[in-house]
């Protein structure tokens, strides 16, 4: 099964292809943490962006917080821009149930009111519980419950998504 | 048994920083620093704990504790019910098991709890439902573990390091249960050098045990200090016989510019509050450059949020 997942660098490249006839200069790249934050930062160089990267810890928006307890390493969210009135480009890697992206909606709205937000990932995997889908996806594949597709980053900076 | 930790080694109460694991206390250091943030936001709230229910059981008065514990709980979008209760000297154990017994009643989810009696807060955490926390917020002369964990949180965006610290805790020890707070996070995370400085009738016998230097004289204690630590002379150790005056204290124990200079150049001065100016701090000391005391009031509410977040994960599992 692994062998079948393409590569995660050829897959990014695609994302950027899709995104640059949509991108405004005014645009926010924010990316969700761990996988989210590497494609946006890839995405940033690709596309360019000359506005400050944004990244996000859900970890205090997330809505099994009452069942599994707070994430033993939470890394402090760092939006360093006001995103009052400005188009976000949101960035996971993996879309699943949608409750990541629900949370980091939430927490965006109480940094500001943005004008628009619009949702780049990676993978979607499908298995949705939440009116939630991606405006680009690099690759839209169907995985069963039972299975995570991950993207992991090896020390020299590259990109693998495994499915186990 | 350890009351105050779960099976799998989390957070279930906080009691007290005597034996907390250093991992705990730097996972609650951790998780402050990602709170710190919070209060410079459009919307100074994350929705952790909404629906929540937090009582702020005070059986001793408190300003500063108590609004930075109701910030704190605030800022987490907890639901937050302040209980000022008047000890009178009826109040006794049983009392105080009805109070919280009527509050568990009302569906709290933890408790905040302030009390003149050592061990109060241990008491209840012994007595309440499985899905209910405590906090202590001072108890007697034993503890005040948030103030302790707040205080190492000031140190470490300092100084960074804790490794390679000289800290000195100057002033009536014996009746300070944040001194203990301190000396036990300070010797868990690995200071090499800790210092009492006071008189001898305000330092606890055998408190050498705890892991400290003991001075008795302010230019050899603060001499190298990286971190001078005033603590509160409260006014009744007056009428007593272990000091003579004010004036007198001040004159050898106060901090003054002058006997500043003897410690690093760029060590810091703190205070848990509420200051006696003139008596153990100079005005020129509290209001000047080295002074971190106003920052360890913010400080405390990230803190005190990441306590009550990390015991509300634990409460539910």
């Amino acid at each position: 099964m692994h062998a079948s997942l393409p590569d995660a660098n050829t897959l990014i490249a695609r994302l950027a292809d899709a995104i640059a006839p949509t991108l405004t200069p005014d645009t926010l790249i924010v990316g969700i943490h761990t996988g989210g934050v590497w494609v946006a930062e890839r995405l940033h160089g690709l596309l360019q962006c000359a506005q400050p990267l944004g990244t996000l810890d859900i970890s205090f928006y997330r809505d099994d917080f009452s069942r599994i307890g707070l994430h033993p390493q939470v890394k402090p969210s760092n939006l360093p821009f006001d995103l009052e009135g400005r188009a976000i480009l949101l960035v996971d890697d993996v879309l699943h149930t949608g409750r990541t992206v629900r949370a980091a909606m939430n927490e965006l709205f109480d940094y500001g009111r943005p004008a628009s937000i619009r949702l780049a990932v990676l993978v979607d995997r499908g298995g949705h519980e939440l009116p939630i889908r991606p405006d680009f996806a690099g690759l839209t594949i169907t995985v069963p419950d039972h299975q995570n597709i991950n993207l992991s980053r090896l020390d020299d900076g590259h990109l693998t998504l495994t499915l186990a | 048994m350890n009351l105050q930790l779960t099976e799998d080694g989390r957070l279930r109460h906080l009691l007290t920083l005597d034996g907390l694991p250093r991992a705990i206390i730097m996972q609650i250091l951790d998780t402050a620093e990602s709170f710190m943030d919070v209060g410079e936001r459009e919307v100074k709230k994350v929705p952790l704990l909404r629906g929540k229910s937090i009582f702020n059981l005070f059986f001793e008065p408190s300003t500063r504790t108590r609004t930075t514990f109701e910030i704190a709980a605030k800022r987490l979008s907890a639901d937050v019910v302040n209980l000022n209760i008047a000890t009178s000297s009826q109040t006794k154990g049983e009392a105080i098991l009805d109070t919280v017994d009527n509050l568990a009643a009302m569906h709290a989810d933890m408790f905040i709890v302030r009390h003149s009696q050592s061990g109060a807060a241990h008491f209840i955490a012994q007595h309440v439902a499985p899905h209910i926390s405590v906090v202590n917020a001072g108890d007697g002369r034993h503890a005040h573990p948030t103030q302790g964990l707040l205080d190492m949180f000031t140190i470490r965006r300092y100084k960074g390091e804790f490794h390679n610290l000289t800290v000195a805790i100057v002033g009536d020890v014996l009746h300070s249960r944040v001194a203990r707070s301190q000396i036990h996070a300070l010797t868990t995370l690995g200071v090499p050098e800790v210092r009492v400085i006071g008189p001898k009738t305000l330092l606890p016998t055998g408190v050498e045990q705890m892991g400290v230097k003991v001075f008795h004289d302010m230019e050899d204690g603060l001499a190298g200090c990286d971190v001078v630590i005033m603590l509160r002379l409260q006014n009744e150790r007056m009428k007593g016989a272990r000091l003579p005056s004010a004036q007198e204290y001040f004159k050898f124990f106060g901090l003054t510019p002058e006997k500043l200079a003897l410690a690093k150049p760029d060590a810091i001065v703190m205070h848990p509050g509420p200051m006696n100016r003139g008596v153990e701090i100079a005005s020129e000391v509290a209001d000047g450059p080295q002074s971190v005391i106003l920052p360890q009031v913010t400080y405390g509410i990230a803190v005190r949020m990441a306590v009550m977040a990390m015991l509300a994960g634990t409460g539910n599992a």
